[in-house]
């Protein structure tokens, strides 16, 4: 069990260094960095001064050796102008360069200084990090047991008219985007135009001119109401759900066609009783390490809405960080992606082994 | 000219109904969720003499289920039919107006149902996707979309890209004089555009790319995931590694990276395109190799019409080097299309290999590996053929799925003429004035979720078909 957390654990390192040297390299090419050197000095800067710019400010040589000095592996850079100032990765203008350390990357703690927050990275991240890490916890909350509980109805008695309603459910929910079932939904209930908020303004419900939902969730960074917070989880887990509960739907037919169902049954155990105690425990092994390998898609909603709803969370701050070439903070941003996403593939190998008695790592 | 309203004439009388109809299905929906509750809902058994127990409460409430339903339907269709026949948009109601609109892809989907039905049991699997409702049902939507993308310059009622003034964020219906048509049946979108044509022109824009980007991530799966399950081992690993390293990136940090204006300019897409339109010709190539070496004469014949063909639309595709002119592909579109096929192929590389490994233990395989088969047959001939079954599903679930990175990808932005009439920047230039105006965005959203809902129903359907075998 050690050995086999340890190798995957090497994995991992392994396919983090690539994948974030590949962002690397994408978010350094050539024109990405004049077009830095456009945003950063002026944009009026002929195309020497632009070299110029790019050179001085330490994105020249090789590209190893600055993702090295990203890593904290490398020498930062340094580079001193005829006026005699130096200037480098690791120091300010005016701080005495002899001082400073010389290597100051991700080992260090160094995130670098993010161009579009014009804070450093870790400061302007940590946040916006809090704010995804609640919309996560609202959409699991939501999602996990509705989905766990479509899945085992439809899968208790496959053919049945419940299930047949269910899984048509399901592929209806798996066949809606996060863009399109935003839209949806709030076209249908967060808009005092259409949908059902005139109607019930007109019964007097809800106060006229206002909307039974928030349309956007910006106001739920300090305070998170029900009002405000439901739209865009909802809009998340409804994509995940149908997904979730088709695999357990599957798992569960495959465990009650099993032998040790059909004893129970003609034992006379009441139906009930069979699912409750003899079905669901075993049905439930498969849909674990899906809702784990379903993080990773969670990631991809959390950006769709909270850009549709205007939360400034992680999803916003990708967003944000790609579309102004803010090269460190996109780093920092796939940095957090990847680690998310390899370790709930881990969480999820290590926890089926653990829930899965067939299966014995030696 | 007057506004149009949803129904029409015949909805006088049809609207109505459609309401009884509706609060009937919903009134029987409730009853039997109580019933079933409250243990009413016993089945319907015959006694000791043969015949058959009153239904119980629970089974009556079923059967009010299905005909409100169908009364609702029914009423649905009549309104469609009814605006149909009707000579002007003014009787026949936005609804109405559109079904006429339609009128080409009525027709091609009636002759395709009726041709595929009568020879249904001639057609292998495709013919019995017409034993399942859901498979029908699935591949009548996709069809639907298919044709409207095809007779697209047919069903238009205005040019997708002009503006007519005074018809900007106009609801559903609303009369515009100035045209030759005279209204704008969903309404007109924030540049004063008809909402309704743009949706039809946006299908072409989707399925000009998605079954082509999935064909091609197939290639690239079927020609890597064969022979990592197959042999195994360095190979499998070092594959596998790559795979998972593409799998776990983040799809909108991918395309944010890949598609961009900036990184045309460094040329990576044009690598990308290069390294991943070959598969297609070594994929056919070594098809036709492994199978007809021992007889020179038509394996030339085949190869070498297999490189021409597809060298010739390589250089054109790729490096937009086509000495003919014929194939090409607009540097966005590449850039495109080279992303989604990227991040595509990765997961049907794990769907291939899985079933290579499944299968090559099968005794066919060993019986071809005695008789000295090359791997490469055995793999091509013998393998893949087996594993179709599986393949052909996740082909249509995997258009769906690509048809939502499309959409994903119009929906910020990337990649597309900032006017194109694609349903995701459809959507995203719809949604800024969601609050106020919420139809220009709904169009193209329902859309895209009825096509993505009808290929994963087809899926469904194939699946349950194949299965049957």
């Amino acid at each position: 069990m050690g050995l086999f957390v340890l190798r995957r654990l090497g994995v991992m390192l392994l396919t983090a260094l690539a994948l974030t040297f590949v962002v690397f390299y994408l978010t350094n090419l050539q024109p990405n960095l004049e077009k830095l050197a456009r945003t950063e000095g002026s944009v009026r800067m002929t195309d020497q001064a632009v070299q110029d710019w790019i050179a001085q400010n330490g994105h020249s040589g090789s590209v190893f050796a600055r993702y090295g000095q990203w890593l904290g592996i490398v020498p930062g850079w340094t580079y001193t102008d005829e006026k005699g100032q130096t200037r480098g990765r690791c120091f300010e203008i005016g701080q005495d360069a002899a001082s400073a350390p010389s290597h100051c990357g991700l080992l260090q703690g160094n995130w670098g200084f993010s161009t579009f927050f014009k804070k450093p990275v870790a400061e302007s991240l940590v946040g916006k990090l809090a704010a995804t890490g609640w919309l996560m916890l609202a959409v699991m909350l939501v999602m996990v047991p509705s989905s766990l509980l479509l899945g085992v109805l439809s899968g208790m008695r496959e053919g049945s008219a419940t299930d047949r309603t269910l899984s048509t459910f399901s592929i209806a929910s798996t066949a809606t985007p996060e863009y399109v079932s935003g839209v949806i939904l709030v076209a249908l209930l967060a808009t005092a135009a259409t949908g059902i908020s005139p109607i019930l303004a007109e019964y007097g419900l809800i106060e006229p001119k206002k909307t039974l939902f928030l349309a956007s969730a910006t106001s739920a960074m300090d305070d998170i109401t029900f009002w405000n917070f439901s739209l865009p989880v909802l809009t998340i887990a409804l994509y995940g759900i149908g997904y979730i509960a088709r695999m357990t739907r599957a798992s569960m037919t495959e465990v009650m066609t099993q032998q040790y169902i059909r004893t129970a049954r003609l034992k006379g155990v009441p139906f009930r009783t069979v699912v409750m105690r003899h079905a669901l425990r075993n049905a439930l092994i498969a849909p674990f390490t899906v809702i784990m390998l379903q993080f990773p898609w969670l990631l991809n909603g959390v950006v769709i809405v909270e850009s549709l709803f205007n939360y400034k969370g992680f999803g916003w701050t990708l967003v944000q960080a790609a579309s102004n070439n803010d090269i460190p903070l996109l780093l920092a941003c796939s940095v957090v992606a990847v680690v998310v996403v390899l370790l709930t593939q881990l969480i999820s190998d290590i926890g089926y082994v653990f829930l899965n008695p067939r299966i014995r790592l030696t | 000219m007057d506004t149009l309203t949803w129904t029409g004439t015949a909805g006088r009388v049809l609207l109505p109904a459609l309401q009884v109809a509706s609060i009937a299905l919903a009134v029987a929906l409730v009853a039997k969720l109580l019933f079933v509750l409250a243990r009413l809902d016993g089945p319907r058994l015959p006694g000791p003499d043969g015949t058959t127990t009153a239904r119980s409460p629970g089974d009556l409430a079923s059967l009010a289920i299905r005909y409100s339903f169908f009364a609702a339907l029914a009423a649905i269709f009549f309104m469609l039919v009814a605006g149909a026949v009707m000579p002007s948009p003014v009787g026949a109601g936005i609804l109405g107006a559109m079904a006429i609109r339609f009128w080409p892809v009525w027709l091609a989907l009636s002759v395709t149902f009726v041709v595929s039905v009568r020879f249904r049991r001639k057609l292998g699997l495709y013919g019995k996707l017409f034993d399942s409702t859901v498979g029908m049902i699935g591949f009548a939507i996709v069809m639907f979309w298919v044709f409207t993308a095809i007779f697209a310059d047919v069903i238009i009622t205005h040019d997708p890209f002009i503006q007519l003034s005074g018809l900007k964020n106009k609801p559903p219906g609303i009369a515009a004089p100035d045209s030759p048509y005279g209204w704008y049946l969903l309404g007109g979108d924030l540049l004063a555009r008809d909402v309704f044509s743009r949706m039809v022109m946006g299908a072409r824009e989707v399925l000009k790319i998605a079954p082509a980007a999935t064909m091609f991530a197939f290639m690239v799966g079927i020609t890597l995931g064969l022979p990592a399950g197959y042999f195994g081992g360095r190979l499998d690993a070092f594959i596998s590694f790559l795979a998972n390293l593409v799998l776990a990136f983040p799809v909108i940090l991918l395309f944010y990276l890949l598609v961009t204006p900036e990184i045309r300019v460094t040329g990576i897409p044009v690598v990308l395109a290069a390294l991943l339109f070959i598969f297609p010709i070594v994929f056919l190539t070594v098809l036709w190799n492994s199978r007809f070496h021992t007889d020179p004469m038509k394996r030339n014949r085949y190869v070498g019409v297999t490189l021409v063909l597809g060298l010739w639309a390589y250089s054109g595709l790729a490096f937009n080097m086509d000495p003919l002119g014929i194939w090409s592909m607009q540097p966005n579109m590449l850039n495109v299309f080279v992303s989604v096929v990227f991040v595509n192929s990765p997961g049907v590389f794990r769907i291939v290999r899985g079933l290579a490994m499944d299968i090559k233990t099968r005794d066919y395989v060993a019986a071809g590996q005695t008789r000295g088969e090359s791997p490469w047959y055995i793999m091509l001939w013998e393998i893949l053929p087996n594993a179709r079954g599986p393949l052909i599903v996740d082909f249509c679930l995997r258009i769906g799925y690509t048809t939502i990175l499309l959409g994903t990808l119009g929906f910020f932005g990337l990649g597309v003429s900032p006017d194109s009439p694609d349903w995701g920047s459809t959507i995203d230039d719809g949604r800024k004035l969601l609050n106020l105006f919420p139809h220009p965005a709904l169009a193209p959203a329902l859309a895209l979720m009825s096509l993505v809902l009808g290929l994963n129903l087809l899926a469904d359907g194939l699946r349950e078909e194949s299965l049957k075998d």
